[in-house]
C-alpha cells in the first residue's frame, strides 16, 4: 500500500515570491527571514522523499464561480496548468504546467465516495495560487505528480468545520488504502485571520492576533477537540472576513490525526500571521 | 437586487485584460456593454435572459463604488482584487505600497465592529 510519509499545513502567502525576490534594496526588512523559514519548511518535506503530492487548496473564483460552485472537488487529469492572468498581474505568480496522477485522483475520488464524500470532479482544472504557492516554497522545482483537491473556503453556505476535518480524515484513509508502492505527502494550505476587502486588510498585523496564536497553539498539540468546541462560521467571521481558510488547516488535521505537529513555525507579518506545521505518521518517524 | 449578477460582472472583468482596461477607462460605456452583450453570456452559444442590475448597483460599478459595493454584499475578495487592478499601481507611485489597500480599509471603518454585509447569494 501507498506511504503517507507527511502532511504539511501552512498559510499561502501569494506574495512570497515577488517580496523575496525583487532587488534586495526595494525589498521588505522581513524578506530574508521569510526566506530562511521557508527554505526550512521546504527541507521538511524534501527529507522525505515523496513520488507523489496530494494538494488541497481553495480556488479563488478562478476557475470556479458561482453560476456553479461545488463545496469539494478533485482535479482527474494528466496534466494541470496553473495560474491565471490576474493572480500573475496581482502577485506576480509565473504560469506553471503540473503533471497529474489519473490512477492516483481515479482511486482517491472513488474512495472519497464510497465513504460518503460525493465529490464534484473535473478533467480540466486550471490551478489557482492556492495550490501553486505551496508549489513556490516547499517544491519550487514543481517535479512531481499531483492530485489536486478543491474545497470551498469562499462561498457561503460553507461545509461545518467537523465535516473539513472528516474529510481529512476520509484522504487519510484513501492514502492508507492506496494499492501502490509510492510515497505520498499531504499537502494543504489556508489562512489564520485574514481580512480581504473589508475595514481590517492591510493592518500591520492580521485581524486577530489573539485567534493566531491560539489556532497555532491548537494545531501545535493537535487538538481537534477545542477546535471544533470553539471555531464556527460566525467566530471565523468575527476573526476577519477570509479566516474560513482555517478550515483547510482543521482538514489537514483531520489527515494527520489528533497529533502533536513535529514541526511548527511561524511569522508576523504586515497583515497576516504565517504558519507552517508538517506531521509525520507515527509508524514512519520510529 | 442581484447579487450574483454585480460578482458575475466583477468576475468576468477583472480575468479578462481587455474587459479590465475599458471598465478603468469609460465605466459608463463599458458597464452598458457589458449588460448588453457580456453579462448574458451563459458560453458560447447560449444566452441567458434571467439576471439584470438594479439601478443603484448599475451606479456603484459605473462609479468604482467599492463601499457601496460592499455594503450590497458583493464578494469580498472580488471587489478587492479589481479595484486593486484598476488603482493598486497609481496610488503605490503616489503614496507607496499599499497605499489603495490602506484607502480601501479606511473608507470602510463604520463597519469594524458590526456584521458585514452577507456575500451569500
Amino acid at each position: 500500500m501507498a506511504q503517507l510519509v507527511a502532511t504539511l499545513a501552512s498559510t499561502h502567502h501569494p506574495f512570497y515570491l515577488k517580496a523575496t525576490t525583487m532587488p534586495p534594496e526595494q525589498q521588505m526588512p522581513q524578506a530574508p527571514e521569510w526566506k530562511r523559514k521557508i527554505e526550512a519548511y521546504r527541507e521538511t518535506l524534501s527529507r522525505t522523499k515523496p513520488d507523489i503530492l496530494v494538494m488541497i487548496g481553495s480556488d479563488h473564483f478562478h476557475q470556479i464561480f458561482l453560476d456553479n460552485c461545488p463545496q469539494f472537488l478533485i482535479g482527474k487529469a494528466a496534466r494541470y496548468d496553473a495560474t491565471f492572468y490576474n493572480e500573475e498581474r496581482e502577485f506576480g505568480i509565473p504560469k506553471y504546467v503540473l503533471e497529474g496522477d489519473e490512477e492516483m485522483s481515479g482511486f482517491m475520488h472513488r474512495h472519497l465516495m464510497g465513504q460518503d464524500f460525493d465529490f464534484a470532479f473535473s478533467n480540466e482544472l486550471k490551478i489557482d495560487h492556492s495550490i501553486i504557492c505551496p508549489i513556490i516554497t516547499v517544491r519550487p522545482d514543481a517535479d512531481l505528480p499531483v492530485v489536486p483537491i478543491y474545497t470551498n473556503i469562499f462561498a457561503p453556505p460553507l461545509p461545518s468545520p467537523k465535516r473539513f476535518y472528516n474529510l481529512g480524515s476520509a484522504i487519510r484513509k484513501a492514502i492508507d488504502d492506496y494499492p501502490s508502492d509510492k510515497r505520498v505527502a499531504a499537502i494543504g494550505t489556508g489562512h489564520l485571520s485574514l481580512e480581504l476587502g473589508g475595514p481590517r486588510q492591510f493592518m500591520e498585523t492580521g485581524p486577530d492576533p489573539v485567534f493566531d496564536r491560539q489556532a497555532i497553539e491548537w494545531l501545535r498539540t493537535g487538538d481537534i477537540g477545542a477546535i471544533l468546541e470553539n471555531v464556527d462560521h460566525e467566530s471565523m467571521a468575527r476573526s476577519g472576513n477570509a479566516t474560513h481558510g482555517f478550515l483547510n488547516f482543521i482538514l489537514m488535521l483531520g489527515v494527520a490525526g489528533p497529533e502533536d505537529a513535529d514541526y511548527v513555525d511561524n511569522l508576523d507579518l504586515f497583515h497576516t500571521m504565517e504558519a507552517y506545521f508538517t506531521w509525520y505518521p507515527k509508524e514512519a518517524a520510529a | 437586487m442581484s447579487k450574483y449578477y454585480v460578482n458575475k460582472f466583477l468576475f468576468t472583468v477583472d480575468r479578462n485584460p481587455e474587459y479590465l482596461e475599458r471598465y478603468t477607462k469609460d465605466p459608463r460605456t463599458f458597464v452598458a456593454t457589458w449588460e448588453q452583450s457580456i453579462g448574458p453570456r451563459l458560453n458560447d452559444a447560449e444566452m441567458s435572459t434571467v439576471h439584470s442590475f438594479t439601478e443603484a448597483e448599475r451606479t456603484a460599478l459605473i462609479e468604482h463604488d467599492y463601499v457601496a459595493l460592499f455594503e450590497m454584499g458583493a464578494h469580498f475578495f472580488l471587489n478587492l482584487t479589481i479595484f486593486i487592478g484598476i488603482y493598486d499601481e497609481a496610488h503605490m507611485l503616489k503614496n507607496g505600497p499599499l497605499a489603495f489597500q490602506k484607502e480601501f480599509a479606511a473608507r470602510l471603518q463604520h463597519w469594524v465592529g458590526k456584521d458585514y454585509p452577507s456575500v451569500s447569494t
